[in-house]
């Protein structure tokens, strides 16, 4: 846990003092993603860099575990806070071995304790330990290399992690497949991160919880579909952009926003029970499953009223089906694509478990209006 | 005998082998490419050019070697065997000790200027030195004997000034020119100023740091032979003294190890960058 009390930064300069961060009061709870967001020259890389002592406060205190941070002498304090920079920083006299090892040595690790954890936190970013503990830095690609930046932050297994905008120098694509990398490993290891950020889509993305700074003043601490559904004020409404809704597709998954026990039919039924149960639930289509349950087809009101026969003889292939893991951005996107209002949802397996329609995601979104 | 024919037979020589001046130009130059691969530039290179370039400059050696031989150069130059080791060793001695001294000051210097608390005044104090520079080596060794007297002290002492500023501007260079943000990082991650400055900030300026040196070894080895006009000695005794006397031999018993010298101590400083230089900031690797 990370906790800022009326924590102030002032940069005297030639033109004046320049207050960095201004009264910031915060908390990120243990195991959580923080993302400090904001314009450039807002304070939240200054506010991030006095958690580790890069910047020492002017007042205010930190907790980190509860513990005043004061107590500590910087360098001792730092030794135990991950720290990721865009710029990477790999020291390039040194083997990706030792690069990672580095805060380990400084704690003064046993050698061999060390190098093990280096190749298992290789693994973890899936880049092969027998191939790249031994080259250096220049040898590996910018994506590789920030890989590296972000296990050798989480060599001695620290607490706590700040990242400064750390997948920013990070071509898209890139940066897509190394943020779910490390949501992965941050499942597993549930540190507590304090992460800076100027992308909304990245905030959204990574944070459990998004922290918008202005002019130095923290004006929004809230988790991020919160912050999308309820801007503070205009600043921030202006900030998280015009198609903030759209933004809270990406928070929701399929699995979440779908109806479940959906009517179902198999290929011997007649058309007569399905065309009922299509009225019965006032739907225009219904899907066809196989023996257990995988969706197999789908069959049009149209197609199936007044017809004669069964629903294997009248049905067609599915435009599409989306899994229960995917976001609503997805299923939206893949709505547009096909021309369709609803999608069959599926798990792992193909079993059909489910369907969204946009009138569904629309009442979804609009719920948190409507309780207020 | 050979001194009197000498004019002669060298013109005897130009006729007779009109390859010689193709092998001396190809000797000059190799000897101008070693000299040029001081420059990084000129050091990364394809390996292969650098092997043959090699060979080449070998043989031309050879060739001037027979050519020495045959026309009497060579025993005159070897009749003089007992004086060029004496001042050979005299040339080392002071070519060790006022590089050696200028390394042991120079790079500790510049770490010391590229200090943040020293950043406003390093430019100002480097102008000092490049005063070393500016002034020609002549005029250092010819001041440093109207201080210190005559002999090798103030010789050793006008090498040392003139071989100071190369090795200081680029420890300097070279510590300023470590990125920022590896300083930020090494910080971040619990690193004292001191660890920051033997982990990361020399390793990674070790190669200018190089670089320096051998510039600064390169004008060394050629201000040496100086030394002998302020009574320092060394091999400059018989090359000024073979031209006083008109004595081609004596002249070239002092200039060919005088110059072997100054190729060894390059390839020898340059296969120490090589090597030495860790391959994650060694460029030549």
């Amino acid at each position: 846990m990370i906790r800022l009390e009326d924590l102030t930064k002032i940069f005297e300069t030639p033109a004046g003092e320049v207050v960095a961060s201004d009264r910031v009061n915060m908390e990120v709870p243990e195991g959580e993603i923080c993302v400090l967001l904001g314009p450039s020259g807002c304070g939240k890389t200054t506010t991030m860099k006095m958690v580790n002592r890069l910047v020492s406060p002017t007042s205010g205190k930190i907790y980190i575990n509860d513990k005043d941070t004061d107590a500590y002498d910087p360098i001792k304090l730092r030794r135990t806070i991950g720290y990721v920079i865009q710029q990477i920083g790999l020291f390039p006299n040194k083997t990706i071995e030792d690069n990672i090892c580095a805060v380990p040595d400084l704690l003064g690790w046993d050698r061999k304790k060390s190098r093990k954890r280096a190749s298992e936190l290789l693994e973890m970013v899936a880049l092969d330990p027998g191939t790249f503990l031994k080259r250096y830095p220049k040898e590996l690609s910018g994506g590789q290399q920030q890989r590296v930046g972000v296990i050798r932050a989480l060599a001695a297994d620290p607490p706590v992690m700040l990242m400064d905008e750390p997948f920013g120098a990070i071509d898209p694509i890139n940066r897509e497949v190394i943020q779910d990398e490390f949501l992965r490993m941050q499942g597993e290891f549930k540190k507590t991160i304090m992460f800076v950020s100027h992308d909304i889509d990245e905030a959204v993305k990574m944070a459990d919880k998004i922290a918008i700074f202005d002019a130095g003043k923290l004006i929004q601490y809230d988790a991020p579909d919160d912050l999308l559904a309820h801007p503070k004020n205009a600043f921030i409404a202006d900030f998280v952009g015009g198609d903030r809704t759209l933004k809270r597709l990406r928070l929701i998954t399929v699995g979440e926003a779908m109806m479940a026990d959906p009517p179902k039919v198999t290929a011997e039924e007649t058309l007569d029970k399905a065309t009922k149960l299509m009225e019965e639930h006032g739907h225009i289509s219904v899907v066809m499953t196989g023996p257990k349950g995988r969706a197999r087809g789908i069959v049009y009101l149209a197609d199936a009223r007044g017809a004669k026969g069964k629903v294997g003889e009248h049905h067609h292939k599915l435009p599409a089906t989306i899994h229960m893991r995917e976001d609503l951005r997805t299923a939206v996107s893949m709505m547009f694509t096909h021309d369709e209002t609803s999608l069959a949802v599926v798990d792992d397996d193909g079993f059909y478990k489910g369907y969204v329609t946009q009138r569904g995601i629309t009442h979804l979104l609009g719920a948190t209006y409507r309780d207020t | 005998m050979a001194r009197t024919t000498r004019p002669a037979t060298l013109d005897a020589m130009e006729t007779e082998t009109p390859g010689r001046s193709g092998v001396l130009g190809v000797l000059r130059s190799g000897i101008d490419r070693m000299a040029g691969s001081t420059l990084l530039a000129a050091a990364i290179e394809g390996d292969q050019v650098g092997r043959a370039w090699r060979w080449m400059v070998l043989a031309a050696i050879f060739a001037s070697g027979a050519w020495a031989w045959a026309s009497g150069l060579l025993p005159d130059i070897l009749a003089l065997q007992e004086d060029i080791l004496y001042l050979l060793n005299q040339h080392i001695g002071m070519v060790v000790i006022s590089g050696g001294l200028a390394i042991a000051i120079g790079i500790p210097l510049g770490i010391w200027l590229s200090r943040p608390y020293m950043r406003r005044y390093a430019e100002s104090l480097m102008q000092i030195l490049n005063i070393g520079t500016t002034i020609p080596t002549l005029a250092i060794l010819a001041l440093s004997m109207s201080v210190l007297g005559i002999g090798t002290t103030p010789a050793i002492f006008g090498l040392f000034v003139a071989t100071l500023l190369p090795i200081v501007r680029n420890a300097y260079a070279g510590c300023q020119s470590v990125p920022p943000h590896l300083i930020e990082s090494a910080t971040g991650m619990g690193m004292t100023p001191l660890q920051i400055l033997r982990r990361v900030e020399v390793p990674n300026a070790l190669f200018v740091i190089f670089a320096g040196v051998r510039t600064a070894l390169a004008i060394n080895v050629g201000t040496v032979p100086l030394a002998f006009l302020i009574g320092g000695g060394g091999l400059g005794e018989l090359i000024f003294q073979g031209i006083a006397l008109n004595d081609f031999g004596m002249m070239l018993a002092g200039a060919i190890p005088t110059a072997l010298l100054a190729i060894l101590v390059d390839f020898l400083l340059a296969q120490c960058q090589y090597w030495l230089i860790p391959r994650g900031v060694n460029p030549l690797r």
